[in-house]
């Protein structure tokens, strides 16, 4: 973008200015920019602040966010529900996954701000006091983790595997659990407790 | 009554199940503590050479950054400065000091820590770092480097091997020699590694640590740095995995406790998946050649096996790779060989079924092959050659019973339908085959301590520093305690996984159920003893051996009127609580009387699809010799989980370097494969579950490892039998079957 050298009376115009002229300076040479902590110290600046609103199992949150924040740092590092896992950061093993307005999502590859308006249900939100999800129930009955590190990515996974209408079949379980990894291997007692909560037929 | 899922041999749900279905359970990365910043790693993009130059200004002056940590600054290490790192650190020699010289030993090295106020920033400002080094020529590539092996100074037990007569399976009248080739697989817990280290004084630190032993991290904190071991505090109550990569305290904590002396404040550092491959610890990459020989009616007379081992340039690392040929069968003639081969790479360290497990592919594949040659049933081979007593060391076993387990597994896989002639069933359009191989693990005890503390509420607490990285230690120490002390589960709680607690050993060599569990089995009868000691006349002078502990209470089964409740006893002696701290392990006599193995057997079908070699595990049975079965719904899915591993090492996993830039390619999960649920098929767990009489009170034997063992050339026998193509290099990709 070339500098005006007419003068600009407008302040907020300028600002704008400014700050489109370093985002621009951005997509053109990102290399050399965004390298560069002063640049992106200005660009990060008018971006800090970004506000979103959220609905975490059940409770509104009004936050401030930064953009390139995910949903799960937000998660883990702000709102300290630290049961969502990061266990790759790249939404290669589900342990981050989380329900957005119903739907399972790698919470690891989704910008918090992209979900502005949304209902985020995490593991923390599936249980009704000590009453837990009949889920949670069928994972501990057949033992379906060891160390626990994925289990709240499988959890939710299984309960919208059973929404979509993917749990008809022991193999289709297979097939639509196998973006959450489990490397103590307790794959086939998954599939035991999410078959036996399909055949339940409760309200998941 | 006693609720029999809660004694021992019981199928009792876990204990921290709860917790960890309702994400309560705390990781080390969880802890909510004060001014708290944030660790992000700079990696070196060389393999071989020394630091020239870094300009760390621009990270500097991003924003929230509060120091870039370099060898240039990093706060003094006391035992760098006096060049006597923690022995414990590794027991294999000083490791890699961190951020103490310009040197680097392999690519990905840390070379930098950036701390900021937030992770994104930290992140961000790590990118900002540049180096430039005097690189020098790297060595990363173990087949071009067999002729560098070298024997290992630090471990006797590796040295070379001969009882009989040397290389006599070459004079055998049928044989065969064979290389086996395992390349470098990773360890990839789902929970990233790190730490979070808190400097609450100058002298006195607090670390959250992802550890497979708090008092191995606390010793080798507090030898770094010189404190007293009470001034250094660790918490690791819940570990996302481990499979032996948290046996030792990395360069990369020990940068994150300088990083946090030097902002003074507490820093957490939790790694990349990438660096998990880099930084982190292997199995290493191992070529392997079996030398085997037999009569014509198949009795083997002599075996030979070497091993070259990947190695780091730094410190030794060495595992038990030839440790299975010299007993698992009888033969009279044997010699091994292991040499380790320094690289410019990571040191390796321990993962599941460590050297056996790699071992195990070679002797078990070689076993299978030596069958095929004799035309022999590859279970009879083994029944023809079972050693009636261990040959390595001529002693009985404490118990085996693998004869057993190759009957039970044959069994359930349906052996019967197992053609001997390769490539000659089909089913459903592929081709069938079946396949078995045996495992074995040293069953371990090592000394623990374990303080049992009966409440006048009438629970009881039980402490020991134990970790419990998934297997089901705090449920298998519970039942031990309810069926000692007759108190219901639900009233017994187990403290671990925190330095301050009694001494614990390390949870690796499957020797965590033995080593606490036998402790904890002590301290209760103890306080059993001084229960009945305290109970005035109630019992009527009986001995407490003759005694029932039922549901709170003591009692004498010939006099129904002589009882009385704990809580009755504490009661009356006005004690708010009675305590017994006691130390347990193996009477040396008696180790020195027995060979003590677990065993395992794994059975698979497989399906080979016969255009595009595609391998796909049918079913798989996995049984284990291993003593008493403390919890058969734990120690099934550890066996299972086992299983999985297996299936790993023998289908898809493989981490690849690629040696022009001494650089991992494929170090994440789109492109190493760990098994997914749909390449799992249902695995079968079955035990022996007979008693050792003499390795611990509970009669029990490791599983963990051998849960592992033995699987992979299990499945790759299954493969010969299905193809009639030997695949010598795992993992067996399509590729090496069409």
């Amino acid at each position: 973008m070339k500098t005006s050298k007419k003068k600009v009376e407008n302040e907020a115009r300028r600002d704008f200015l400014k700050q489109s002229s370093v985002l621009s300076a951005l997509v053109l040479s990102p290399g050399k920019a965004v390298k560069d902590p002063e640049w992106e110290e200005k660009v990060a600046a008018p971006f800090e602040k970004v506000s979103l609103k959220l609905e975490i199992n059940g409770i509104k949150h009004n936050l401030t966010v930064e953009p390139r924040t995910t949903l799960l740092d937000l998660l883990r590092e702000q709102l300290h529900l630290t049961g969502t896992k990061k266990g790759c950061d790249f939404g290669q093993c589900g342990a981050c996954t989380v329900h957005s307005d119903g739907q399972r999502i790698n919470s690891c590859l989704t910008l918090a701000v992209t979900e502005d308006g949304k209902k985020i249900t995490t593991i923390e939100g599936i249980s009704k006091g000590d009453d837990l999800h009949p889920m949670q129930e069928a994972f501990i009955k057949h033992d379906g983790f060891q160390c626990g590190y994925c289990t709240p990515g499988q959890i939710m996974s299984g309960i919208a595997c059973i929404r979509e209408g993917h749990a008809d079949t022991e193999d289709e379980i297979r097939e639509y659990m196998s973006g959450n990894i489990c490397r103590c291997g307790a794959y086939p007692n998954i599939v035991d407790a999410i078959m036996e909560v399909k055949k339940g037929g409760q309200t998941v | 009554m006693k609720n029999k899922d809660e004694m021992i041999g019981g199928r009792m749900s876990r204990v921290d199940a709860v917790l960890k279905v309702t994400g309560q359970a705390t990781y080390f990365a969880e802890y909510e503590v004060p001014n708290l910043t944030y660790g992000v790693l700079v990696p070196s993009t060389i393999t071989k050479g020394r630091i020239k130059n870094l300009d760390t200004k621009k990270a500097e002056s991003a924003p929230g950054v509060l120091a870039v940590i370099t060898h240039l600054n990093a706060p003094k290490v006391p035992a760098y400065e006096a060049q006597e790192p923690s022995k414990t650190s590794s027991g294999r020699g000083p490791g890699m000091m961190a951020f103490h010289t310009d040197e680097i030993h392999f690519n990905g090295q840390p070379i930098a820590m950036v701390v900021a106020d937030t992770f994104e920033r930290a992140t961000f400002a790590a990118s900002l770092v540049k180096a430039d080094y005097q690189e020098e020529k790297h060595q990363t590539e173990l087949k071009a480097n067999l002729a560098q092996g070298k024997v290992p100074k630090t471990n006797k037990s590796l040295q070379d091997y001969q009882r009989g007569e040397k290389d006599a399976y070459k004079n055998a009248p049928v044989k065969l020699e064979e290389e086996y080739v395992l390349p470098t697989e990773v360890h990839n817990p789902m929970e990233l590694h790190g730490i979070l280290a808190h400097w609450e004084a100058a002298d006195k630190i607090t670390v959250y640590a992802k550890t497979q032993g708090v008092k191995m991290t606390q010793q080798v904190i507090a030898d770094t740095f010189k404190l007293p071991k009470e001034n250094v505090q660790v918490h690791s109550q819940f570990v996302g995995g481990a499979f032996g990569m948290s046996l030792r305290v990395w360069p990369h904590e020990i940068a994150t406790i300088l990083a946090a002396k030097k902002v003074n404040r507490p820093v957490k550092l939790v790694i990349t998946r990438n660096e998990m491959f880099t930084i982190a610890g292997y199995r290493p990459h191992t070529h392997q050649k079996v030398g085997i020989g037999a009569t014509k009616d198949g009795k083997i007379v002599g075996i030979s096996h070497w091993a070259h081992v990947q190695n780091s340039n730094y410190e030794e690392f060495t595992e038990a790779t030839v440790a299975m040929t010299k007993f698992m069968y009888r033969i009279p003639n044997v010699n091994t060989t292991y040499r380790i081969v320094p690289l410019d790479i990571c040191s390796p360290v321990p993962m599941r079924g460590p050297g056996e497990a790699t071992g195990a592919f070679a002797l078990e594949s070689a076993m299978d092959e030596l069958s095929y040659a004799l035309n022999v049933d590859p279970i009879e081979l083994r029944l023809m050659n079972y050693p009636e007593k261990d040959p390595e060391r001529d002693l009985p076993w404490s118990s085996n019973h693998v004869r057993d387990a190759y009957k039970m597994g044959a069994d359930k896989i349906g052996w019967a339908n197992r053609s001997n002639k390769p490539k000659s069933k089909m089913e459903d359009g592929m081709w069938v085959g079946y396949g078995m191989a045996t495992g074995t693990f040293g069953a371990h005890r090592r000394p623990a301590t374990a303080r049992a503390c009966l409440n006048a509420d009438g629970t009881l607490l039980i402490q020991s520093a134990a970790s419990d990285i998934g297997p089901g230690t705090g449920t298998a120490v519970v039942q031990i305690a309810a069926e000692v002390m007759g108190i219901p589960a639900s009233k017994i709680r187990f403290e671990l996984g925190e330095s301050k607690l009694p001494d614990a050993p390390i949870q690796g060599g499957s020797a965590t159920v033995a080593s606490v569990g036998s402790a904890v089995h002590d301290a209760c009868l103890e306080l059993r003893q001084k229960l009945v000691e305290l109970s005035g006349n109630a019992l009527k002078n009986a001995k407490a051996e003759t005694l029932v502990y039922e549901d709170g209470k003591i009692s004498s089964p010939k006099d129904r009127s002589a009882s009385i409740t704990y809580t009755e006893v504490l009661k009356r002696n006005s004690l708010p609580k009675l305590e017994v701290t006691k130390e347990s392990k193996l009477d040396e006599d008696q180790q020195k009387k027995f060979a003590m193995y677990s065993f395992s057997v794994h059975f698979v079908k497989v399906h080979v699809h016969p255009t595009t070699g595609v391998v796909k595990v049918k079913h798989a049975v996995a049984l284990a010799d291993a003593g008493t079965i403390v919890n058969h719904k734990t120690a099934s899915s550890q066996m299972m989980g086992g299983a999985v591993g297996g299936i790993g090492m023998a289908l898809t996993e493989e981490a690849i370097i690629d040696h022009r830039f001494g650089r991992y390619v494929n170090n994440n999960f789109a492109d190493y494969h760990v098994p997914v649920n749909a390449d799992i098929p249902d695995v079968d767990v079955l035990f022996v579950d007979k008693k050792d009489p003499y390795t611990n009170p509970m009669g029990s034997k490791g599983l963990g490892e051998i849960a592992i063992i033995g699987m992979a050339p299990a499945i790759a026998n299954a493969v010969y039998n299905a193809t009639g193509k030997r695949v010598r290099e795992l993992p067996i990709t399509p590729d090496k079957l069409i």
